[in-house]
């Protein structure tokens, strides 16, 4: 082969030393401070596995209450408590978090990267969910969890009486995990994007890539909505503000909105990742590659789209418009045709090769039965009179549950199967994992069938019991038998991937044959791949002869690390060419520091602890720069690296051509997006009332004016600062910054000169509490601006941002340009839209 | 000046269709929640149908260009799927393939969303 290099027995020991001891996971209490992909994926899985069952305890409780007639085993507020947090925590804490766990574990190798480019973020969103997880869980153990259902309505759960703290702690606790969310999805779509193999083109691409890029995607435009809602509500929850309190001018179903803008892509974004897994499984136990690749990428980008105009299905009873309800029917029908397209391709697969049923298969094809009958019964539900009658019955816990299990679960069970022996070179037992698939599957549809029978029957979601004699006892105890049994069959998996298993001979590296990359990784190395490769096909272990053994042998790029810095390769969009050695960052306590006190400032902010709070932002901070400080934007001793066969790449890189800039650019999409749903907020209080304002004074023409001319001259400021820093003069750099800052300080202060001479009271009405909200998310914005100056400002005077060093600099430059487009927006709704109406 | 765009190389033209969707989506739902908010319950849609059906047809012919540029990406259906050849050209084929696939959903899904519009003719009849 003319594109591997040969290297001697000692060159090759040598190399492997050098890489072991740069990839090494720090031994006794530091490991936890390890960012290695492999190991924040393992823990990252096990807690979110962890929280699915003691959620599925709560969920067992839920059963034994309702088995009988007339019970007394739970109390209804502690009924309430676990029938919340078992929703709120297999959605949050599992649901999504488990689907980024196994992504960071399996997406470097399977890209044939070392790394995702940024692993002290995947540290920092493991901790943040990690902690915010405990969080929420533990509450209930003080009879403090949340209490009002997993979407948390208004104006029930805005009742400080009814909801206690509990609602605080959804709201806060949660917050901080769709931090960790987004922190995931920035990860994954620039790994995806810019961390493949070379010669992977985006036609060779693994489908869990195509699918984990379009959920990465829909979590940064489904999860500010959220965050939005989230923001309103505690601030009318904490101050009074009435953003969902009608006697103010304020309106629940914009929680509703909100709420719903998230939820319904959330379904997606648990489906699409298990269904991935189903993508990777189904060729290698038909042992051919997947018939109509392209089909799963239609079916993978349609979905993902479509299930973006669903979201009001779930609000068929609230009253809105018929001819609203009917375009959300429409696009709710619309969404299986994509769905359909995903499963006959399997069956197509399975079809076209020969089938080996193994655990896996089992547990992904019985998922896939589930799942249809769960999208049947969406399909019904889809239409506006069949949903006014099963609307808040069993027939809607029915059919979620047969969506969510059969369409998550199930996959996911199948995964643990079929990776297990990525983490420890052995495989779980094929006997256990039968057993365990029958009791999950006989048990799932005795416990969930019945349900759809008893909500036709008319019973409500939510009740905590019911009387003897309406025809609803038998079903509800054939459905608690069948949890149970369900139950037994997740346990029978849990002592499979608990029991010891070093008795057992250890298989092959690629146990089921299977034919794409990350089957090359090696359970006892941390160095991700030993060698990256030139990929050739969709299946490179399959079609590429001695590949596994040409990568082990160090014959492919970067197989040392001369330098002792953890290195891999980034490439091109579309075609995979290398583009530059990134150097990513090592084991570092920075990341946890930072989650720590962030979760600091989340938890102190439910007790009202305002000191606390305080405290804990300014370490949030000081760690946070101290990270960046030290990690990010080094300039290297030399500029260029040799990273073998004969190619010599940079090893810095600023602009649209850098991760950095990607990851900015993506985190202010979804930052825009929240942005995005407050302005909606504002414009649904104009929608629903005849004078909005109520009758109150508004902030005027001329401070909201100035603000918007203010940010513009700061961003103007900005542009010329890179430009002449471009131009090597970095006195006149500092100066602009300097200038640009005193702007923005000017600019915040305009901004918040208008509400506040007008005299405007955010507690009497909505107006005035919606045009605060939005002139502090600016001015807030403005001020992490200013902290962004500040940081360029020093970098320049440490030495350490020059004209070919500038990527601190326009990476500041680029959230400017989504500051200003906010600012103007802002100010010129808040100003000019009272005129304009 | 050409009326029909320059073959662009971008991963970007594979959500041009769905991205119309979205819009055209977004602009019925908004045009009618907007009219029948201020409008009284049982107003008659009149113009504003008028005006998505518009919107309607835009859209269709948007996503019409979408197909017809992705099937010229697909080379006019030169080459037979699965696309999978390391080659420059299997890229883009993979890419006008699958731009055209999904040019027929998102179309499909504009005439499934189009539908209300033709037969429910006021807010809450």
């Amino acid at each position: 082969m003319t594109d591997t290099a040969e290297l001697s027995s000692e060159e090759r020991g040598a190399q492997e030393a050098e890489l072991r001891e740069v990839w090494r996971t720090p031994s006794g209490w530091r490991y936890w401070t390890s960012v290695n992909n492999s190991d924040i994926g393992l823990w990252y899985g096990s807690a979110a596995f962890l929280f699915m069952l003691f959620a599925g305890v709560l969920a067992l409780l839920v059963r034994v209450q309702l088995a009988v007639p007339d019970n007394d085993f739970l109390s209804a507020d502690t009924f309430n408590q676990a029938f919340t947090l078992h929703g709120t925590v297999m959605m949050f804490l599992f649901a999504v978090p488990i689907f980024e766990a196994v992504a960071i574990f399996l997406l470097p190798s399977m890209l044939g990267a070392r790394e995702l480019p940024f692993p002290r973020l995947s540290a920092f969103g493991f901790w943040s969910f990690a902690l915010g997880g405990v969080f929420v869980c533990g509450s209930i153990l003080f009879g403090a969890a949340p209490n009002t259902g997993w979407f948390m309505y208004p104006p029930l759960a805005t009742d400080k009486e009814y909801s206690g703290i509990g609602a605080d702690i959804w709201l806060l606790g949660l917050s901080f995990i769709e931090v960790a969310s987004i922190a995931a999805a920035v990860e994954l779509i620039v790994g995806i994007m810019k961390c493949r193999a070379p010669g992977m083109r985006i036609n060779m691409m693994p489908l869990f890539a195509w699918y984990l890029l379009i959920v990465a995607g829909m979590i940064l435009f489904a999860f500010p909505p959220l965050i939005a809602g989230d923001i309103l509500f505690e601030m009318e929850r904490m101050f009074g503000w009435p953003f969902f309190d009608a006697a103010r001018g304020g309106d629940p179903l914009l929680w509703q909105h909100l709420f719903w803008i998230f939820g319904h892509p959330e379904v997606y974004i648990i489906f699409l990742p298990a269904i991935a897994l189903m993508a990777m499984i189904a060729p290698t136990f038909a042992q051919r590659p997947i018939v109509g690749y392209s089909w799963i990428v239609l079916a993978a980008v349609g979905t993902g789209f479509l299930s973006f105009g669903l979201w009001v299905h779930h609000m068929f009873t609230t009253g809105l418009p018929q001819i609203s309800l009917a375009f959300f029917s429409a696009a709710s029908e619309a969404v299986a045709i994509p769905t359909g397209v995903q499963i006959f391709v399997f069956i197509a697969t399975m079809l076209a090769g020969r089938v080996i049923f193994s655990v896996p298969m089992l547990f992904g094809a019985g998922g896939l039965a589930i799942f249809v009958i769960g999208g049947l019964t969406g399909v019904m539900v889809a239409l506006v009179p069949v949903d006014w009658q099963a609307h808040d019955t069993y027939f809607i816990v029915a059919h979620l549950h047969y969506v969510l299990i059969g369409g998550m679960l199930f996959p996911v069970v199948a995964g643990i199967y079929y990776y297990y022996p990525l983490l420890n070179a052995r495989k779980l037992s094929d006997r256990l994992g039968k057993i365990a698939f029958w009791l999950m599957f006989i048990g799932f549809n005795v416990a969930f069938f019945p349900m759809h029978l008893a909500g036709l029957r008319g019973m409500p979601r939510r009740v905590f019991t019911y009387p003897a004699d309406i025809g609803w006892d038998w079903f509800n105890l054939i459905s608690t038998i069948g949890a149970f049994i369900f139950a037994a069959g997740v346990t029978i998996v849990v002592v499979d991937v608990l029991r010891p298993k070093h008795r057992q001979p250890k298989e092959e590296q690629n146990p089921w044959n299977a034919g794409t990359l990350e089957w090359i990784s090696e359970p006892e190395e941390k160095w991700g791949v030993r060698s990256i490769p030139i990929i050739r096909s969709r299946y490179p272990i399959w079609d590429q002869p001695g590949l596994v053994e040409d990568i082990k042998a160090g014959r492919y790029y970067l197989p040392d690390a001369k330098d002792g810095a953890r290195e891999t390769l980034v490439t091109s969009v579309l075609d995979a060419e290398p583009l530059q050695c990134l150097r990513v960052g090592g084991t570092s306590v920075l990341s946890i520091l930072a989650a720590f006190s962030l979760g600091g400032v989340f938890i102190a902010l439910t007790f009202h602890w305002w000191i606390v709070t305080a405290a804990c932002a300014v370490i949030t901070l000081v760690a946070i720069v101290a990270w960046l400080w030290t990690g990010t934007a080094v300039i290297p001793r030399d500029e260029m690296r040799d990273v073998g066969l004969g190619k010599t790449l940079p090893l810095y890189m600023s602009g649209p051509q850098s991760v950095g800039w990607w990851a900015m650019f993506i985190t202010m999409a979804g930052d825009g997006t929240a942005y995005a749903s407050l302005i909606f907020g504002y414009f649904f209080y104009w929608t629903i009332h005849n004078d909005f304002t109520g009758g109150h004074a508004g902030p005027g023409l001329l401070w909201p004016l100035a603000a918007a001319g203010l940010f513009t001259l700061a961003w103007l400021a900005m542009l010329l600062a890179r430009r002449v820093n471009g131009g090597d003069r970095p006195a006149l750099t500092r100066l602009l910054l300097l200038l640009s800052l005193l702007l923005t300080l000017a600019a915040g202060g305009a901004g918040l000169a208008g509400p506040y001479f007008a005299g405007m009271d955010p507690t009497v009405h909505v107006y005035p509490a919606i045009v605060w909200v939005v002139t502090l998310w600016t001015v807030v914005h403005g001020g992490v601006g200013i902290v962004m100056q500040l940081y360029c400002l020093t970098r320049s005077l440490a030495g350490r941002m020059d004209r070919h060093h500038d990527m601190d600099l326009r990476n500041v430059v680029l959230y400017w340009h989504f500051l200003v487009i906010t600012a103007i927006t802002s100010f010129g709704v808040l100003g000019l839209f009272p005129e304009l109406r | 000046m050409r009326l029909i765009p320059k073959e662009i190389e971008s991963l970007w033209t594979l959500f041009t269709a769905p991205t119309i969707w979205a819009l055209h989506f977004l602009a019925c739902y908004i045009t009618a929640a907007i009219h029948c908010a201020k409008a009284d319950a049982a107003a008659s849609l009149g113009t504003t149908r008028l005006v998505l059906g518009i919107i309607t047809v835009a859209a269709l012919t948007g996503i019409a260009l979408s197909a017809y540029l992705a099937w010229r990406q697909w080379g006019f259906g030169s080459g037979d799927p699965p696309h999978d050849e390391p080659t420059r050209r299997d890229r883009l084929l993979f890419q006008g393939f699958a731009t055209l696939l999904l040019s027929g959903l998102s179309f499909v899904a504009v005439l499934f969303v189009a539908v209300p519009l033709v037969f429910i003719g006021a807010c809450q009849p």
